[in-house]
């Protein structure tokens, strides 16, 4: 049986997992404690509660759960991280390196401290997606303090080398942020095999409650000091003010304790189906195209782009089915993806794409409508689109001639 | 993004879908818009030579689902118009018809654009034609 619209869009958020609810909702009602309480029961059981989702948020990442500083999500984490460090090194340099690609929250981040002084470098990244090492090597100077670069694309799912980053960052006595909100629970992740010195996570993104992240912050080798950008009651070691979101953090601890459980099984499971609608898309329509490396990407990840067709007209075709585009319509600036322009995708094909994001929740069933309907509608819009029609024609006359 | 009833019914069931002939004199081909911002209509009309009536208009649209409504609503209100008629048509009028957003406006500029094109291109013919 289908469940519609189906949703298709785990990139954007994920349905709380039921064993993740269940753990979490007596800490909304009889173990509603603030875990700073450290004079009764309430707030020892909330401060217990904290420690075990701690440990299983570490436990995922291979870190110690001295080094994971909760927070409201990973924009914040990504603020913390960048800020925190900047401000923090400050006397050390001036120069931060980041990838165009980013998230918002990263690049909008640096923009805010080039306004405070600071120097940020933006690269480039290659048709595949993935950072130029090279290039990279030759941005580090002796003022660089940080490189923040991103473990996975939220929007095209590309896997950056964040090893070979880290050991660079680590050779240079450079910090290395990752945003790892897409990676973690969904590929092996582990920040010590990677080097990496600050990591973002977010709960809802691995089937835990939104409104909750962490910040990996390594605590050894180096120990990495940040400024807070909350200040208050010196919560998380001082680098996080606040008091805890206790349901939420139980939530993603176990979140992040089932990915961990379940994360190579999942992983095949998802890439089979990602590949099966991939597969299917082609077998069913000509001139499509993934954007993004194939082989350096996300199990439940398939951008693709639908040659003559424009996404949004493409969305409402498919609005039984749950996902977005790469076409900003909508936008004032009319402007599509800052990520595919990146990429070197042309404007026409960056208005064209799809971003599916596959889950734990789909079915091969699912996948199998969801190729028939977008099949359906692509080919019924290209009967529309006046730039189909252009190209047959030009074929034809290639033919002829 | 929600859209007004008359933009979904359009763009389910688009009037006047396809191709006039377009080396035939009657016929005026308007080609506006830019695929990298996302938006080309192709829209054409078939004038009466007696009459100077558009007894046809077709249009093919590459855009979002309001600019695909506006043109196809643009060929339903071009049957049985003359020319001059046919010029009077404004992009506030497909905007009012719709309802389309303020972003969504450069869709009903576009299908204005489109109009005048084919016109202009009619007219060319039959000067080119003397």
């Amino acid at each position: 049986m289908l469940r519609f619209p189906i949703y298709m869009d785990n990139h954007a958020t994920t349905p709380v997992d039921p064993r993740v609810l269940e753990l979490m909702l007596p800490y909304f009602t009889d173990r509603f404690g603030n875990a700073a309480s450290r004079n009764h029961s309430y707030g020892w059981q909330a401060e217990e509660a904290v420690d075990v989702a701690r440990k299983q948020v570490a436990e995922l990442i291979g870190a110690t759960a001295k080094e994971i500083v909760f927070t409201s999500g990973a924009t914040e984490s990504d603020n913390l991280a960048i800020k925190g460090a900047a401000r923090m090194y400050r006397e050390k340099g001036n120069h931060l390196i980041t990838v165009v690609t980013e998230h918002k929250a990263v690049i909008d981040t640096c923009k805010h401290l080039e306004k405070e002084g600071f120097d940020v470098t933006y690269l480039p990244v290659k048709r595949d997606g993935l950072v130029d090492l090279d290039r990279l090597r030759a941005a580090i100077t002796d003022r660089t303090i940080l490189i923040s670069i991103m473990a996975a694309n939220n929007e095209v799912g590309v896997l950056q080398p964040i090893a070979e980053i880290g050991k660079m960052a680590r050779e240079r006595g450079v910090l290395f942020h990752t945003d790892a909100v897409q990676a973690a629970g969904k590929v092996p992740f582990d920040v010590n095999a990677s080097s990496v010195d600050m990591a973002s996570l977010s709960a809802h993104k691995m089937y835990g409650p939104k409104g909750v992240g962490a910040l990996y912050v390594r605590r050894r080798n180096p120990r990495v000091l940040l400024t807070p950008i909350i200040d208050g009651g010196g919560h998380e070691r001082g680098m996080r003010s606040g008091t805890l979101n206790v349901p939420g953090i139980v939530g993603f601890g176990k979140a992040a304790a089932i990915c961990r459980e379940e994360l190579a099984t999942e992983s095949a499971r998802v890439t089979g189906l990602r590949n099966r609608l991939s597969d299917g898309l082609r077998r069913e329509l000509d001139e499509i195209y993934i954007n993004g490396s194939v082989e350096h990407r996300l199990p439940g990840n398939l951008n693709v782009s639908f040659a003559y067709v424009e996404g949004e007209s493409l969305l409402m075709g498919i609005n039984d089915i749950a996902v977005s585009s790469g076409s900003a319509c909508t936008s004032a600036t009319l402007e599509p993806s800052y990520v595919l322009k990146a990429l070197g995708t042309s404007d026409e094909l960056a208005h064209s794409s799809i971003r599916f994001g596959l889950g734990r929740f789909n079915t091969e069933e699912e996948v199998d409508f969801v190729v028939q309907k977008v099949s359906a509608v692509v080919k019924r819009l290209r009967e529309m689109s006046p730039l189909y029609e252009l190209a047959k024609e030009h074929e034809e006359v290639k033919i002829r001639g | 993004m929600s859209y007004s009833e008359k933009v979904i019914d359009h763009y389910n069931n688009p009037r006047n879908v396809g191709s006039l002939p377009k080396g035939d004199t009657a016929v005026g081909t308007g080609l506006v818009g830019a695929p990298e911002c996302g938006d080309v209509m192709k829209l054409q009309v078939r004038v009466n030579p007696e009459t100077g009536v558009i007894d046809d208009a077709k249009f093919k649209t590459f855009g979002c689902g309001s600019a695909i409504a506006s043109s196809s609503l643009a060929t339903e209100w071009l049957k049985g118009k003359t020319l001059e008629q046919a010029l009077e048509i404004k992009n506030v009028d497909i905007v009012q018809e719709l309802s389309l957003p303020p972003v969504k406006i450069h869709c009903s500029v576009l299908a204005e654009d489109a109009i005048k094109a084919a016109i202009a291109d009619y007219k060319r013919k039959q000067q080119d034609g003397q």
